[in-house]
């Protein structure tokens, strides 16, 4: 299969701060592809980087045999008009209703009749579950209801590539399920190539075609779920099994608590 | 510590060049997708609701009680030297020329001036603009350039009607208040304002100040950190730069308008 996504030697960092060193990456189409890893792995830096929204210190991402950071503007929107994202926090416009969010895409970039734009958002809603939400404005729904209203209108185009930035963060068992489920439905029926940012291993396991394991902006493990379920990796099975004692420290770095209470001199 | 001094100094100045450089990029950037609202007016005129049709309220109180201390404080100078009956020609000029588009501006900044910021600022720190970015949709085009162009139609027509109402104003307290001869307030008026130096200059002033302010409350809103410390810093930045440029702006256009 050949891949809609390459990513190659890519490096980035935030002024002096790097954040992605070195990665290799493919995202063959038609499949779904997770990248996992703790708070503050670089997962969403990649997002951004396949959507162009961050340049690369080195190194390229390669969307349709494209390299998105030597696009110019109108290239890159033309090839952005083949992507979906789904916002961390839904991102959705506050001002507008729950139906005009979905509808949004759909008007800025066809001129499809109004009756059209209806049936085709009402769909979409219908999908997510929330077709009788329509009339709600963001603020009156609650914080997983605004994500998979996100949804919908990531979906609202029926993008070839469609981006997930924690998708299942807050959401009730319920949702969760229903929204993992969604996420693997929709590929398969759009024919489209899923990019899923998670930390939810059970989810992204259920409906991944492959996962990449991130730590400090470096790739640590990578390969199909049941692979990494049983692997030795200390990384990947501290994050599997939740395991507060491995490679990935719970404390931020720095001086002991000993130090910090002046217990140590006293020792 | 010199050379410390030194580097900081120089730092503040680098930055300094460099955000006027975004500034002007992104002005022009926002020009150039201007026309393409062109097909789309309904954009604007939602934004022209918005930010002028809510800034009338203020505005015409303001115009109204601006006009009426003028009136009178007119009258008590022009009194001493037996000049009253120019009252209405005072107000008229004063309003048009200097008062009716530098109040307006002022208010403007601090009325939709920063209800603008916080809304672009807000809208950034909630991602709609990354979103927006995603879904191939400019968010200078479509966000910036609407309220940008609604700002700059707004601001001379509620100067205008800052005017009036501050001439009515001053016509209450001058001639219904305290007595000045009403066929002399509105003769004086008449043959003294000129259509093209005083009323055309003081429109030409708003619609700069329309610009200036405008612009700037939008790109505070689009360059502040998407943090809620910095959206509230943006928002008073937004009013001190632009009252501040007001002033600047309204002597430069002054001296270059009214110089004989």
């Amino acid at each position: 299969m050949p891949n809609l996504v390459e990513i190659r030697d890519l490096h980035f960092s935030y002024g002096k701060r790097p954040i992605l060193s070195g990665l290799h990456m493919d995202f063959p189409k038609g499949k779904v592809v997770a990248v996992m890893g703790g708070s503050g792995s670089g997962k969403t830096t990649v997002l951004r980087l396949i959507g162009g929204q961050l340049r690369p210190k080195k190194g390229h991402v390669k969307v349709h045999g494209q390299i998105v950071h030597k696009l110019n503007t109108a290239s890159l929107y033309l090839l952005r008009r083949k992507m979906g994202m789904l916002f961390q926090h839904g991102a959705l416009f506050t001002d507008l209703t729950v139906f005009e969010n979905v509808a949004f895409p759909l008007r800025e970039h066809t001129d499809l009749p109004e009756e059209l734009v209806r049936n085709l958002v009402l769909m979409k809603l219908h999908a997510v579950g929330l077709r009788n939400a329509a009339n709600l404005k963001p603020g009156e729904i609650s914080g997983g209801m605004a994500r998979r209203v996100a949804l919908a209108r990531s979906i609202a185009l029926d993008p070839e590539l469609i981006m997930y930035d924690e998708p299942f963060a807050g959401l009730d068992p319920i949702s969760m399920g229903v929204t993992a489920n969604l996420i693997r439905n929709l590929n398969t029926a759009l024919g489209s190539t899923t990019v899923l940012v998670s930390h939810d291993v059970k989810e992204c396991f259920a409906i991944s075609d492959y996962v990449y394991f991130l730590s400090k902006g470096k790739i640590v493990a990578h390969g199909i779920p049941e692979e990494m379920m049983v692997s030795t990796d200390p990384y990947v099975k501290q994050f599997v099994n939740a395991e507060a004692d491995g490679p990935v420290p719970f404390h931020y770095p720095g001086k002991s608590l000993a130090d910090d209470l002046g217990l140590g001199a006293r020792a | 510590m010199i050379a410390g001094l030194i580097a900081r100094v120089g730092a503040s100045a680098r930055d300094y060049v460099e955000s006027i450089g975004f500034g002007f990029r992104a002005f022009v950037t926002m020009l150039g997708l201007s026309p393409g609202l062109v097909k789309r007016p309904r954009l604007v005129i939602e934004q022209l609701h918005f930010i002028g049709n809510y800034s009338m309220l203020i505005i015409t109180l303001s115009g109204l009680f601006v006009g009426m201390v003028l009136g009178l404080q007119g009258y008590y100078t022009l009194n001493k030297y037996g000049a009253e009956q120019s009252l209405g020609l005072l107000v008229a000029l004063g309003l048009t020329r200097e008062l009716g588009p530098v109040i307006t501006a002022l208010l403007f900044a601090g009325r939709a001036g920063t209800s603008l910021t916080a809304e672009i600022g807000l809208m950034k720190a909630g991602e709609q603009l990354s979103a927006m970015e995603m879904m191939a949709v400019n968010p200078i085009q479509r966000v910036l350039a609407p309220r940008f162009w609604a700002g700059v139609i707004s601001v001379p027509l509620l100067a205008s009607v800052f005017s009036a109402v501050g001439i009515f104003g001053g016509y209450l307290v001058g001639v219904k208040l305290i007595g000045v001869d009403e066929g002399a307030f509105w003769s004086q008026m008449q043959g003294g304002v000129d259509i093209y130096k005083d009323i055309f200059n003081g429109f030409a002033k708003s619609v700069v100040f329309g610009i200036a302010i405008t612009f700037i409350a939008l790109y505070q809103g689009y360059e502040a950190q998407p943090t809620p410390e910095d959206v509230a810093r943006a928002t008073t930045r937004t009013v001190v730069i632009s009252s501040l440029m007001i002033w600047w702006l309204d002597f430069i256009l002054t001296a270059l308008m009214f110089s004989k």
